[in-house]
């Protein structure tokens, strides 16, 4: 971990200087404990200043949507795909990026250490590979890492960037690829018991819009939930009003989410809707062979036509 | 200390609790801190079981009782317009728990709903049917800064009674109002408090005071920021933002708002919905035009409303230091480092 570190800090020292790119956007160390954040680097020395761990929780491709230099960016296997997926819809120029692709073995879910210290503060947290220390007041725990590690990560099979300029430190091996036995499970939930669930997270929304906010694939330069010429939808706390937003996200987002979890991870009410962007997911795969954020070149299947694409719905 | 002060002091054990908020809940619908889901809000109880007493905070504020994030003003049939309908409190009310920095930033609210120049009818009538029951907060976090903006983690200012847990499954128990007295004495059971409780709050407060370790200075941040509107200042601050509302509706003292006109087949309703500074759509005008056009302007106003437009207007800082916008970025933003930079500035 380490090594790749210091093998991160120069390349993008490297970039700055030789004029490659304008600015870095990286992690740094952030102000609580085991947290870091996106950082922008633009002067040389300040790339000491970049982290690499498992705990560069964010998604830094919301910073792409509005960069007009060119810019180097710190990614993981899931925001490689978010880049790629970023790129074909034409919001970014290839040309305009440079990946700094990380391999990563998984990210550490923060909600799971709150689940562990069952209300108790987090003071300090100390790293090693495979293990984290917990400390607090009265409290030491050592956890390992791969229990922490986020779902999203788990079953991650492109957990080696699949395009890239530079790569940093060693390939990883692979998470256990896709698992919707939990997805199908889910599905074969009654109606009632599948809208009591979904009706339980929305009821805790508090339209924030952080998941929108962070998510790659949300770019639209105004949400149709924020629209009021005319007011598509209500604005109040009804889950008639939130599930709806939380639904349209999802089909909004069809066949172009790469399951990266940042929406699940800003989440600040632990709302898991993770689940529908699964089954939307399956259903792409399932009915066009398509997986996003794989290939520049292959088409979005909701953006193409094919003669043998299933028609059962055309009766 | 005068002997009156005395009987506005006693003890109560923890087994006693439900006792007495049983009694309590006869005539008070009781609001306490409950964990669902894993995180704790305020939620009306039937029993003390339910309440989960050893919060650090909670993390949706209280404020929403007193100014829901979604608020029916107005709803009426379509062929009768005019008639309004007004939420009354079905029962009065106790908020059981908060912390005293949260029972600040209602006395921040009441500035704005409750002043002299204008009375909202819904927050007043629910602030006026509300009693504060406050319990101290004996576990500051490494992000609280209560101290820095003019509270405390034993502050009583405010509260209808306090509690402050003394660590040996006893609780000390302060009248701070008639009401609060009214609500001691429901129960005859509570115990004298005996020199050595004394000494044990005074214990424990010091305690708690010394885990509030962010100190800042904010005395003159409203000058500074006169001076500091055009500073680039402002280009670095809020690069990381993503924009999102997640600091305004967690936070104790925000409190802009939305109103909207919605109708269905049969009625018409007016809504009051929070708005949060932090969204573009906040401040477009009907012409189309934004003058807030990026994150750069929208992260201004948030400190500038806190630290100092609130300052000039009603001579407080609108922050309490309760941490919840920091602990909750999904970015890490920390309003301290901001303040500091101001203060470099």
């Amino acid at each position: 971990m380490q090594e790749s570190e210091k093998e991160l800090r120069e390349v993008a020292k490297k970039l700055l200087l030789e004029k490659k790119v304008d600015l870095i956007i990286g992690y740094e160390e952030g102000t609580l404990p085991l947290r870091t954040r996106p950082i922008f680097i633009r002067e040389a020395d300040e790339t000491k200043k970049l982290v690499w761990n498992f705990r560069c929780e964010n998604n830094l491709c919301f910073y792409l949507k509005m960069a007009k230099e060119r810019v180097g960016i710190v990614a993981k296997g899931c925001d490689i795909r978010s880049i790629i997926g970023l790129i074909k819809e034409r919001q970014i120029k290839r040309e305009n990026i440079f990946i700094i692709g990380v391999p990563c073995s998984g990210i550490i879910d923060r909600k799971k250490i709150e689940d562990i210290l069952e209300g108790r503060e987090l003071l300090e947290g100390i790293e090693s590979d495979s293990q984290i220390i917990l400390k607090g007041e009265g409290l030491e725990e050592k956890v390992d890492k791969d229990k922490l590690v986020h779902a999203s990560c788990k079953s991650c099979k492109y957990r080696n960037p699949v395009l890239y300029d530079t790569l940093i430190g060693k390939e990883v091996s692979q998470g256990e690829g896709e698992e919707y036995s939990d997805v199908e499970e889910f599905a074969s939930k009654s109606d009632n018991e599948r809208w009591a669930y979904f009706n339980d997270e929305a009821s805790r929304c508090i339209r924030c819009y952080a998941c929108r906010n962070v998510c790659p694939a949300c770019y639209c330069p105004q949400c149709f939930v924020d629209q009021s010429l005319p007011t598509w939808f209500g604005r109040t706390l009804h889950p008639s009003d939130t599930l709806i937003f939380h639904i349209i996200r999802t089909l909004h987002i069809a066949g172009r989410c790469v399951d990266c979890g940042a929406c699940s991870r800003v989440c600040p009410m632990n709302i898991e809707l993770r689940m529908l962007n699964k089954k939307a997911e399956k259903d792409v795969k399932e009915l066009y062979h398509y997986e996003a954020g794989i290939s520049l070149e292959e088409l979005p299947p909701m953006a193409t036509f094919k003669m043998d694409d299933p028609q059962e719905f055309i009766k | 200390m005068r002997k009156g002060d005395r009987l506005k002091e006693k003890i109560i054990k923890k087994e006693q609790i439900g006792k007495w908020l049983e009694k309590l809940g006869k005539d008070y619908e009781i609001w306490a801190p409950v964990k669902k889901n894993g995180l704790v809000s305020f939620y009306p109880i039937q029993s003390a079981k339910e309440i989960y007493f050893d919060f650090l905070n909670s993390k949706k504020t209280p404020k929403d009782l007193f100014f829901p994030q979604s608020e029916v003003l107005l709803s009426f049939p379509k062929e009768e317009v005019g008639k309004e309908v007004k939420t009354i409190l079905q029962k009065p009310r106790i908020i059981f728990a908060i912390r005293p920095c949260d029972a600040k930033s209602l006395a921040l609210l009441d500035q704005v709903f409750d002043s002299e120049d204008y009375q909202d009818p819904y927050y007043v009538e629910r602030r006026e049917g509300i009693l504060l029951v406050g319990l101290a907060c004996t576990h500051p976090q490494q992000s609280c800064f209560c101290t820095s903006v003019g509270g405390g983690p034993f502050e009583k200012a405010h509260l209808d009674l306090v509690m402050a847990d003394l660590g040996d499954g006893k609780y000390f128990v302060e009248a701070l109002t008639q009401l609060g007295e009214g609500l001691m004495q429901r129960d005859d059971s509570l115990q004298d408090v005996q020199e050595k409780d004394r000494e044990k709050l005074a214990k424990t407060k010091e305690e708690a005071e010394e885990k509030v370790k962010s100190k800042l200075v904010t005395k003159g941040l409203e000058k500074k920021l006169d001076k500091i509107f055009d500073s680039p200042l402002w280009d670095r601050v809020h690069q990381r933002c993503l924009g999102c509302g997640i600091c305004t509706y967690l936070c104790s003292t925000c409190h802009c708002f939305a109103l909207l006109d919605e109708k269905d087949k049969a009625r018409v309703k007016r809504i009051r919905n929070w708005d949060s500074c932090m969204f573009p759509e906040f401040t477009v005008e009907a012409s189309g035009h934004n003058p807030r056009i990026s994150n750069r302007e929208r992260m201004r106003q948030r400190v500038m409303h806190k630290f100092n437009y609130f300052v000039e207007r009603y001579g407080e800082t609108a922050c309490v230091g309760c941490g919840r916008c920091i602990q909750s970025c999904p970015v890490n933003i920390d309003i301290r480092e901001i303040i500091e930079e101001i203060r470099n500035e």
